[in-house]
């Protein structure tokens, strides 16, 4: 297909663009297959917009008279409106941009067709390999191995080829127990937890069914992890009551009595189509400057969003607590584990370990625990808070995992290498992005649509110096402790980086931010002034004793 | 002294209101001023110490396994809840604490015993530190339009205002009597604010005694006087920051507002603030909220609309843009009253005036602020704070109200203000300490009368001296903003955890940026020091300074480009430097106690005080757990 097809006008003048903060301003509208460009006709020729048609949530078209209106809502919550004059030709665009933002074909997207304007040091296709990785945990321990059971995506199609599982189970026991988890998806290592040798697991519900079916294997395998003598915990994200249910249809729960050895806590943490119902509410609370006090505190509360930060914190501290003070082991799982079981696992080790505070390390979880994970980016994230589509699989939740990231972040300052707006960067391009990471829902799709092969990796972008500083917090210093979130309704906040970003300027924090970065850059250079001059005084004065001893 | 009975109870718990974490254990003490709690307990040594005159309410409850409670709620927002072994102890410490917390005649206040060992001129030199008459002369007065009179020497002209007050000159003595006799207690409109720049003016009064027809043809030249002060504009701003219903509701009573047909050229408002009951009751459910046990953030969010504070915030916040709009960019002199014009009138001038004028955005400028608008101008401290046993009603957090605003302007202008939070948060202690002697009494009358210049000390000099702890790191000085245009949509307004939940350390950011700053500018003048040091020390070595030295940034260029620094900028380059510092940026001279690090983590986990009792969870899940084993029988 070519994109040419969809666009039968590429090109219409006069048209008038606003958006927010900027006075309107009047240019040529350009249609591509991937871009809609606004350029005025002010000297510099400057581009005034430049938006990726993935980043359209939905359009709406309004007529005057033969002037048409298009409002162009995007997944980073940003609200654009276009004037066009000439109802035909707005009546095309409109038709183009809906056809172009809702491409069904994924190889159609701009990631294939993005040549990137700066030179690759690192490819970020091969940064974080599961090998990587386990060379790391292998330093510290040899109860674990690398698995290639599956390989070919043939035993758990949603894992990655490499997964890590106790030395003690075999491939063959794998396969096994892979027919007892909901989609395949056999518990396996997520975090080890260096201080007392606590490990993390995640996996999918079992499938016990109603008649309480067992897996000798499945048992044997998180028994393995546990220490003589020792329990552990296993988190399910779903209330009782939702479990007891999932039996019904063939799914179901581990029982104290084919698991003795495991305490299950049922910790609710919601999903689905509920979360992005909340996003939707949310947002449309944040856009509506109508509000009065009374109505506005109704809205935020009744979208429910904080709640979800809430939950979702709460849990992950508990799993968290299950290792640090409890000296457990840890299982965490909901029904399919691809979504709320990776929430979880990936605010813990937030929590307990500080490499995943720095920049290198949250991409490194970001690709651990989300993309080679299995959580399927590319149903979850294909509409934002503006979509009308009732499509069950679209949710926010990774979106409500840097929610909770920053919410963390608020409270340990100084903790985190990054700042806040490598979270928001990471919430943008997951929705719309000219790089391939995002794309597909598990390590099977980015195999099939060869993306290492043909698309850039956000990371070979982020990781490069000029982009890395953006991203960086000043105040960071490097913290080994164990870092406690408050959950308390006081402690969370809206995130206003991301859902006031439209909607108030941010000028006078930037100008906080920028003064702060001021004070500790300051600070740097005196130290190093002062490092140099004492370095001078040394040199001289071994000069001088050199000089009065010959 | 003769209410204390019991001077030391031992065996005392301090309850934690978020944690099921063993409580404290150890004594306490009253003494004359303070409730002292030592922490036995703890392997370092924690007193902690609650003001008298701190103290909002006492409750006995009752009797449990551990002991008698007592629950404490103090004005700062602080709540002790303390178990006494013995119901007689506790008992006879709270018939105390109900003596103590509540004095009847002033002289029992804290400001009169309170000697902080100073030569006496120290004392009369800190009462001179703000002196109105400056800030005025900052404001070109006097000028052709405005003087500063002595017609209210002797209080003949209000009983409530101070000797000296500033009025247009136009209006003569007759004007100004006239006047008085048609405004409630004979609050005359007078100067609040000149904005020197374009002449308008902020002028305060309280409401005229108007009823449904009556006119003071005084008044009507008063009002005349102060809109012809500002030739720039044909017209001048009534505001009246009451409903218009409360207004209307007053004109029964004789009271009322100005009828626009008889004045010239008025342009009359109402800007909806609350009375003070509505303020007081709201508090109280905002505080309830704040105080309940592990609340979902449903409850939270609801109590928090339903407390409507932040609605009463935002009101104060509208009323005081719209003063700072209408002098600024219309051009035109605002009246501002209320009924008496000592409450809401106060919250709204003051505000208009920290908009527009950098000055009272620092430290010196907050102080007169505070004592132009609301002490000099007789705002009832003593009673809107309860400082003596007495009516209850005319409690009302009305100055609490202003400190927040100026928190929430805090909040979208991080660069603006000289003082940081602590700042704000120690001022409104003191309104409610009783320790200095600012804000004892009603007014200026009040005052003298009480002697508080002569046998008390002012609070200025003494916060002056800790300014170091109390400044903003971030401010970029008096000229990088005029007047300031918050936004005051709803979304605009932050709860106020600092204030509210103040003392539950747990909800607060466990790490703090204000603390990292401060460190850094302390650091950064050691830094300065050494290196002028070093500087010095130089040329004595080896003849001349060498000139790349002399320059910082040349410096950095030069050790960046030779390469010979590895490791700069790096952590590392802090720790193996002096000053030495510990891994948070603290200097190890100013640290005295640096818990160890498993301290600090037992620290974090302890303040994470939602988080779920495991014990409790796993109750739960095995008892649903036998609940599933019978179902299955």
């Amino acid at each position: 297909m070519e994109f040419a097809e969809l666009i039968k006008t590429p090109r219409a003048d006069n048209v008038v663009l606003h958006r927010p903060f900027y006075p309107a301003v009047e240019g040529t509208l350009c249609l591509t297959g991937h871009h809609l460009i606004l350029s005025s006709r002010r000297q510099d020729n400057a581009e005034e917009l430049w938006l990726l048609h993935s980043n359209i949530d939905s359009i709406e078209k309004r007529f005057v008279g033969s002037l048409g209106t298009i409002i162009i809502k995007c997944k980073d919550l940003r609200i654009i409106q276009l004037d066009i004059p000439g109802m035909e030709e707005c009546l095309n665009i409109a038709s183009s941009i809906e056809a172009l933002s809702t491409l069904d074909s994924v190889t159609l997207m701009y990631p294939f067709f993005y040549r990137p304007m700066f030179e690759v040091v690192e490819d970020g296709w091969h940064s974080f390999l599961p090998e990587r990785e386990f060379e790391l945990l292998s330093s510290v321990t040899n109860e674990w191995r690398l698995s290639y059971v599956n390989k070919e995506f043939s035993v758990c199609p949603s894992y990655p080829p490499a997964v890590t599982v106790p030395k003690s189970i075999d491939d063959e026991a794998l396969r096994r127990v892979a027919t007892f988890r909901h989609g395949g998806r056999f518990p396996v290592l997520s975090y080890y937890h260096k201080k007392n040798g606590m490990v993390m697991m995640r996996s999918s519900q079992p499938l016990t069914g109603t008649n309480g079916r067992r897996c000798k294997e499945d048992s044997a395998l998180i028994n393995a992890t546990l220490r003589a003598g020792k329990r552990g915990y296993i988190i399910d994200t779903r209330s009782l009551n939702v479990a007891q249910q999932a039996r019904a249809k063939g799914g179901g729960f581990e029982q104290e009595v084919q698991y003795p050895q495991w305490r299950r806590i049922h910790k609710s943490v919601e999903r689905y189509n509920i979360l992005q119902e909340s996003l939707i509410k949310l947002v449309e609370a944040c856009n509506d400057q109508s509000h009065n006090m009374d109505r506005w505190l109704s809205k935020l509360e009744a979208s429910n969003w904080l709640t979800h930060i809430k939950e979702i914190l709460t849990a992950a501290c508990l799993a968290a607590q299950c290792i640090d003070r409890e000296g457990a082991s840890v299982l965490v799982h909901g029904t399919e584990g691809t979504d709320s079981t990776l929430q979880i696992t990936s605010l813990a080790q937030i929590i307990l370990d500080p490499r995943c505070r720095t920049i290198r390390g949250f991409e490194a979880l970001v690709e651990r625990e989300w993309l080679q994970a299995g959580h399927p980016f590319q149903q979850r994230c294909a509409q934002s808070a503006y979509s009308n589509s009732k499509q069950k699989w679209e949710s926010p939740v990774f979106f409500l995992f840097l929610d909770c990231v920053w919410q963390i972040l608020r409270q340990f300052p100084c903790s985190f290498e990054f700042n806040e707006h490598f979270l928001i960067m990471l919430f943008e391009h997951a929705y719309a992005s000219q790089f391939g990471t995002f794309l597909g829902n598990n390590e099977s799709d980015r195999c099939k649509l060869k993306l290492p092969q043909k698309t850039m990796s956000l990371w070979s972008w982020v990781n490069r110096p000029q982009e890395l500083s953006k991203f960086k917090n000043p105040l960071f210093e490097a913290n080994s402790l164990v870092i406690w979130p408050s959950v308390a309704p006081q402690s969370l906040q809206l995130w206003e980086g991301v859902f006031l970003r439209w909607n108030r300027s941010s000028k006078f924090l930037d100008e906080a931010y920028e003064e702060m970065n001021n004070i500790i850059e300051y600070n740097k250079e005196l130290q190093a002034k002062v490092n140099a001059l004492r370095r001078q005084l040394a040199e001289l004065e071994t000069d001088d004793g050199m000089q009065e001893s010959s | 002294m003769e209410h204390i009975t019991t001077p030391k109870v031992e065996n005392v718990k301090l309850l934690d209101r978020y944690t099921n974490r063993k409580p404290a254990n150890g004594t306490l003490y009253l003494t004359a001023t303070h409730l002292i709690y030592v922490d036995a307990s703890a392997e370092v040594r924690k007193e902690t110490w609650i003001l008298h005159h701190h103290i909002a309410t006492v409750e006995k409850l009752p009797l449990t396994t551990s002991g008698c409670p007592l629950l404490i709620h103090c004005k700062n927002f602080r709540v002790a809840h303390f178990v006494i072994g013995h119901e007689r102890d506790c008992h006879e410490v709270y018939t105390s604490l109900l003596k103590l917390s509540q004095p009847v005649k002033p002289e029992e206040l804290y400001a009169f015993s309170y000697n902080p060992k100073m030569p006496k001129d120290n004392r009369e030199i800190g009462w001179k530190l703000i002196d109105l008459k400056v800030d005025y002369q900052r404001m070109g007065i006097p000028n052709d339009f405005w003087e500063i009179t002595d017609a209210n020497k002797d209080y003949e002209v209000c009983n409530t205002y101070p000797p000296e007050i500033v009025v247009p000159k136009a209006a003569n003595k007759a004007t100004v009597l006239g006047s008085s006799k048609f405004r409630s207690r004979g609050r005359i409109p007078v100067l609040s604010y000149l904005y020197k720049e374009n002449n308008a003016a902020i002028c305060r009064c309280s409401q005229p005694l108007s009823g449904f027809s009556a006119r003071c043809l005084e008044d009507e030249q008063m009002l005349q006087a102060i809109r012809q002060a500002n030739p720039g504009s044909p017209f001048m701003y009534v505001v009246d920051t009451r409903p218009k219903l409360n207004a209307m509701a007053n004109r029964a009573a004789g009271k009322g507002y100005e009828n626009e047909d008889n004045y010239d050229n008025i342009r009359f408002k109402f800007i909806g603030i609350e009375n003070i009951h509505v303020m007081r009751s709201s508090l109280q459910k905002l505080l309830e909220v704040c105080e309940t046990k592990s609340p979902s953030m449903s409850d939270f969010l609801t109590g928090l609309e339903n407390s409507g504070w932040l609605r009463h915030i935002k009101a104060v916040m509208d009323a005081g843009v719209f003063l700072a709009k209408a002098v600024k960019e219309e051009k035109a002199s605002v009246l501002v009253h209320c009924s008496d014009g000592w409450d809401r009138t106060a919250q709204v001038c003051s505000l208009a005036s920290l908009l527009l004028d950098p000055f009272y955005r620092t430290f010196k400028g907050l102080m007169v602020l505070i004592e132009k608008e609301w002490i000099a101008m007789g705002h009832k401290f003593s009673h809107r704070c309860g400082h003596l046993d007495g009516d209850l009603k005319e409690v009302s957090p009305v100055f609490t109200q202003f400190t927040e605003c100026v928190w929430q302007l805090m909040q979208q202008f991080p660069c603006a203000f000289e003082f940081n939070e602590r700042f704000l948060l120690e001022i409104h202690d003191h309104v409610y300490s009783c320790q200095f002697g600012n804000f004892l009494g009603t007014c200026h009358r009040e005052r003298e009368a009480l002697k508080i210049f002569e046998k008390t000390h002012s609070l200025w000099p003494f916060l002056l001296q800790k300014k170091q702890e109390f400044r903003n790191p971030l401010y970029k000085g008096f000229t990088a903003y005029k007047e300031l245009k918050p936004n005051t949509l709803p979304f605009s307004f932050q709860f106020w955890c600092g204030m509210y939940n103040r003392f539950d350390k747990g909800m607060h950011p466990k790490q703090c940026v204000l603390d990292h700053l401060l460190n850094s500018m302390s650091q950064k003048m050691k830094l300065e020091d050494n290196a002028t040091d070093l500087e010095n020390k130089l040329p004595f070595l080896d003849g001349p300074l060498p000139d790349e030295v002399c320059s910082l940034s040349k410096i950095v260029n030069a050790s960046v480009e030779s390469s010979k620094t590895p490791m700069l900028n790096t952590p590392q380059d802090y720790e193996s430097e002096p000053p030495a510092l510990l891994t948070n940026g603290a200097i190890v001279e100013e640290v005295d106690i640096m818990p160890d690090q498993d301290q600090k983590n037992k620290e974090n986990f302890a303040n994470h005080h939602d988080l779920p009792d495991l014990n409790s969870t796993m109750e739960v899940i095995e008892s649903d757990a036998k609940k599933e084993k019978l179902q299955h029988q």
